[in-house]
């Protein structure tokens, strides 16, 4: 039998005031949901906020109703972004040349443009370039305004690493010259346990707690930050004690009891890779319940944001 | 299932991730191979309970012969063999480049380049490509009748319809050979070049990196046709008519939407479509409300209550999953969609698969 350990949990007390916070996970279980709830408990403590996500894929802004246009407010205090590379590369050039005629020749050369394509990692680290920019104080970005917390829903996790790394990989590979030297002032922000927090997303299920435990103990080496919070999500309830059992196993085999005793055993197996998971890692795990919505909206989503934010 | 897999060769499994794919992909293999075929599964990150189930070695990036006496305690007759393997992306990128290299200098030029080592490791897209290279390679063979494929936990499943074109389109389009020209860009950025764009390259990204991608290029450049007859050859077995693809979701929404999609990047690619699995479904058929009083009869108020409780969960799960299978079947096209329960048990080892396996070849 599991019970919540507030002690542990209190843990993760810092967690929003960190600058920057990758919530990272395999697909399927729920990451972009806890990004935004994630984003939401920090917007309602007055934290200006933004939601990162990479590559066009808008989930964010689907839950919470926004667009995906970028820096858009979905609600008070929370923006949201969908960062693409292509845009990344321009702003960036914009930003480092002297002229913008000079980033509009780059940006329209072809050797430019397939030497970009070419080169494996360059998107990554554009991306993570960008996530960078909008955790400045002092924003690059002319006339933007500078927030208190970024959230970055990273991609399933074995990229979401790649995309953590590739500023250290560029810096190592280039040596020199400008981008070894943001290479590294980007690593090394993204390598500050201080400055970068990271939430693992998980599911009460064999494969994504073995993920989890893989990513906890791999981070430190890759990265060089640690597993802040893991959130294991879809928790279904856990209303029948051993007794009851014996009596449903005992009572005529009737569809109410047959999808009783159905609820019971997975909510168990549930359980047990819950307790598995807290067995094992480090990082203090946080459970949300399942939310059976075929769309999380507000209303389905506010006991999540109450859950984490007992944790926090 | 059955009659969709008919005088199939390969059979790809895809979907987004967390649907169940490598078990529903070893299960259908399990099930041909029992109905008398020589079958490989080529899984991707099975689960390492599965993976020991199995018996796959984590070393090996070749199919093994699972022992068909793992089997015989479940029910399951192997008629046929089933083989089994884990890809190891990397060593099969490695593989592919000592193969195709012209000879051990130009191997060794790849190997040991760092952009290389980039690539064929961290970067998105190379797991998609090694895994069709890997399929053709196993097809080409012949050593099996049937080889099924657990596709990449990839988001986007579209990176693994692509993963051939991206890299052929790469390397026999212009790119590179403007990189690999004499004069061309790899000679610019490797020389003096002193174009404006070459000058700004530089300052930006530095000599040496530069320098590595150059000499990366021009190591690739031994090896791009190939790579380009390659990549043509798994083009061709995808688009096979002895290849079939499935699409396996769950009914959940993230997953259902990927499946859509990916019915309709199929028929833009003129890849055939075999059909629809959903794992995980909760049903109940024909299920009416609870007789609450016979409950509160037979189990007491206490648990009468929370019976009913839990039980109405199930009808509404139920009813958003029958929802779901709705729309998955208007919008691909299937009419007639495997659908696999969600199952009580834990399905990483064999009395799971078997299980899935019942369901996937129940008759319809």
């Amino acid at each position: 039998v599991t019970t919540a350990a507030p002690r542990r949990t209190a843990v993760a007390a810092g967690l929003l005031d960190k600058p920057l916070v990758v919530v990272t996970g395999k697909g399927g279980v729920g990451k972009s949901t806890v990004a935004a709830v994630l984003g939401l408990a920090a917007a309602r403590r007055g934290k200006r906020t933004i939601i990162a996500e990479v590559a066009r894929r808008d989930d964010v802004s689907r839950v919470l109703g926004g667009t995906g246009v970028h820096e858009d407010e979905l609600a008070p205090r929370l923006h949201h972004i969908s960062i693409d590379p292509e845009e990344a590369m321009e702003e960036y050039l914009v930003d480092q040349l002297p002229s913008r005629a000079l980033a509009d020749v780059l940006l329209s050369s072809r050797g430019f443009s397939y030497f970009a394509a070419a080169t494996p990692g360059l998107r990554e680290l554009l991306t993570v370039g960008k996530v960078w920019e909008l955790a400045q104080e002092d924003r690059r970005t002319p006339g933007a305004e500078p927030y208190d917390l970024v959230v970055l829903d990273a991609p399933a996790t074995g990229h979401g690493v790649a995309i953590l790394s590739a500023p250290r990989t560029f810096a190592d590979a280039a040596v020199m010259g400008r981008i070894a030297r943001q290479g590294r002032i980007i690593d090394a922000m993204l390598s500050d346990p201080v400055r970068t927090g990271v939430v693992a997303v998980a599911r009460a299920e064999e494969m994504p707690v073995n993920e989890t435990l893989a990513l906890e103990a791999a981070l430190p080496e890759s990265v060089g930050v640690h597993v802040d919070l893991i959130v294991c999500g879809g928790l279904l309830p856990d209303r029948f004690d051993a007794a009851d059992v014996r009596t449903l196993e005992a009572a005529p085999p009737t569809r109410p009891v047959c999808a009783a005793l159905m609820a019971h055993a997975r909510a168990r197996a549930q359980r047990a890779q819950l307790a598995r998971l807290r067995r094992r890692a480090r990082a203090p795990v946080v459970a949300l319940p399942f939310v059976s919505a075929a769309m999380l909206d507000a209303a389905t989503i506010e006991p999540l944001v109450r859950a984490l934010e007992r944790a926090l | 299932v059955r009659q969709r897999l008919e005088g199939k060769r390969v059979v790809i499994c895809a979907g987004s991730g967390g649907v169940g794919k490598t078990t529903t992909s070893a299960a259908l293999a399990m099930g041909l191979a029992a109905s008398g075929a020589r079958v490989a599964v080529v899984t991707i990150d099975p689960a390492k309970r599965l993976a020991n189930s199995l018996g796959l070695d984590e070393l090996g990036n070749e199919p093994r012969l699972v022992d068909p006496h793992r089997f015989a305690g479940h029910g399951i007759v192997m008629a046929g063999e089933l083989w089994a393997m884990q890809l190891d992306a990397k060593q099969t990128f490695d593989e592919l480049v000592a193969r195709l290299a012209p000879d051990a200098a130009a191997r060794d030029d790849v190997l040991g380049n760092r952009i290389y080592q980039q690539l064929s490791s961290a970067v998105a897209g190379s797991q998609e490509f090694t895994a069709v290279a890997k399929l053709y390679e196993l097809d080409r063979s012949g050593r099996f009748d049937v080889l099924v494929l657990d596709t990449p936990p990839s988001r986007n499943a579209l990176d693994f319809l692509d993963a051939p074109d991206r890299l052929t389109g790469f390397l026999e389009g212009r790119a590179l050979r403007v990189f690999l020209a004499p004069t061309g860009l790899a000679a610019k950025v490797v020389g003096a070049g002193t174009g404006v764009v070459f000058g700004v390259l530089r300052r930006l990204t530095g000599v040496d990196l530069l320098d590595d991608l150059g000499v990366f290029f021009r190591a690739l450049g031994g090896l791009i046709d190939g790579f380009t007859e390659r990549a043509e050859g798994v083009k061709a077995l995808l688009a096979d008519p002895a290849t079939t693809f499935l699409i396996v979701s769950s009914p959940d929404r993230e997953p259902v939407e990927e499946a859509i999609f990916f019915r309709g990047k199929l028929a833009d690619h003129d890849m055939p479509f075999g059909g629809l699995v959903v794992n995980r479904a909760h049903a109940l058929d024909g299920a009416d409300e609870a007789d609450e009083d016979a409950l509160r009869a037979a189990l007491g108020d206490r648990l009468a209550t929370k019976v009913a409780r839990a039980y109405a969960e199930e009808r509404a799960l139920a009813e958003r999953d029958a929802a779901a299978i709705e729309r998955l079947r208007a919008e691909t096209g299937d009419p007639d969609p495997v659908v696999v329960p969600q199952l009580a048990g834990d399905v990483h080892d064999i009395d799971g698969l078997v299980a899935v396996h019942a369901h996937l070849f129940a008759p319809s």
